[in-house]
């Protein structure tokens, strides 16, 4: 473990308060040279408004430029910085550390991706299991060929799925799943509210070629209800409730 | 099978043992419990045929429950085209091994062989 206190010359591109700083723990791991993950330490300072990304691209400035870390819009929308802060799934562009009420902040890469390196990981499976649940609208006419040149849905209908198309695909849900953990084909909690979403729109027409993809021996029924994707989601999207109404569609109680 | 078809089944056998399980219970306390489990009384209850039917279908629906949460619970520890086969015809078939050895049991001691 190694510790990095000295700040470097150049100045840094906010206004620090020298009685606020945090010690940031950042989990390094290259798999092509490390046999295991090791903690660096860095003390940074900190504003009230810091986010954790903050301070990460602050050590990656000053510090160490090496850190690898995955990031994009910085305001929650692209959904590429998602990691373990403190041990939770969260992103750390969204997560202020003066919110964490702690002095240590400790990052590391989320469960259940394999790491490419320190704090990014692959997405490949989250990708594929997303696209095996065909996330788009399926049906034999086009709103081009159409005579109504748009189909209309009612508020009502809309929602029916609205908060599941709030998805960002940041991984953190499949992240905090127990069952990702253990079994390697299950198809996620990520890609079942997203067939859920496209299930209940009332535009779509391809509920039974969907619900007959994840009704397989990895897929919906190996959900446990543990509920920790819900929680952890930062868009306010409860896969769980999803995947419960996914399965009222499966047992026969909702058609 | 489909796997929600496996799980209406896992569902259903669950809620029908657990009512039979009751009634099981309940005739063992009703006859008092100590004296329910003596041998001759044992005996009896396997020879009256209502009950014996009963005992069957709790010997199925056990079976049927138990080894189906035996596999998915194996099914979840690893992946694997051939440990999964292995997994599920492995868990059919000591599911019907047992049904078949206790079935053998209510049968023969309904009958009066034992």
């Amino acid at each position: 473990m190694a510790q990095v206190s000295s700040i470097a010359d150049e100045k840094t591109s906010t206004h620090v308060s020298p009685s606020k700083s945090v010690l940031l723990r950042i989990s390094r791991y290259n798999p092509e040279h490390d046999d295991s993950s090791k903690f660096m330490e860095f003390n940074v300072p900190y504003e009230k408004w810091t986010t954790v990304l903050e301070a990460i691209l602050e050590v990656k400035k000053h510090y160490d430029h090496s850190v690898a870390v995955r990031y994009s819009c910085r305001q929650a929308t692209c959904g590429s910085c998602g990691m373990k802060i403190n041990g939770k799934p969260k992103l750390a562009c969204f997560t202020k550390i003066s919110e964490l009420d702690s002095d240590v902040v400790t990052v590391e890469p989320m469960n259940n991706f394999p790491v490419i390196r320190d704090l990014a990981v692959k997405f490949e499976r989250l990708f594929d299991t997303h696209q095996k649940v065909k996330p788009y609208l399926i049906r034999d006419d086009t709103e081009l060929e159409s005579d109504e040149k748009e189909f209309p849905q009612s508020p009502a209908e809309l929602e029916q799925y609205i908060q599941f198309a709030n998805c960002i695909k940041c991984g953190l849900c499949n992240s905090a799943c127990p069952t990702m953990a253990t079994d390697s084909s299950f198809v996620g909690p990520q890609a079942l509210a997203q067939a859920y979403r496209y299930v209940a729109d009332s535009r779509d027409k391809g509920k039974d070629s969907r619900l007959k993809i994840i009704d397989e021996s990895h897929g919906i029924w190996r959900c446990h209800f543990a509920g920790s994707c819900s929680q952890v989601c930062p868009k306010g999207v409860d896969p769980a409730m999803g995947i419960q109404f996914l399965r009222g569609y499966l047992l026969g109680f909702r058609s | 099978m489909r796997e929600s078809t496996i799980m209406k089944i896992h569902y259903g056998t669950a809620l029908a043992a657990v009512a039979l399980v009751a009634v099981h219970i309940l005739m063992r306390l009703t006859q008092g419990f100590a004296d329910s489990l003596e041998y001759e009384s044992v005996l009896a209850n396997y020879k009256l045929i209502p009950y014996a039917i009963m005992l069957e279908l709790i010997l199925i629906l056990l079976s049927v429950h138990g080894f189906n949460g035996l596999r998915v619970i194996l099914l979840e520890l690893r992946q694997g085209r051939t440990y999964e086969k292995a997994v599920s015809y492995g868990c059919l078939a000591a599911m019907i091994g047992l049904i078949a050895y206790g079935s053998n049991t209510i049968i023969r001691t309904n009958m009066g062989i034992v």
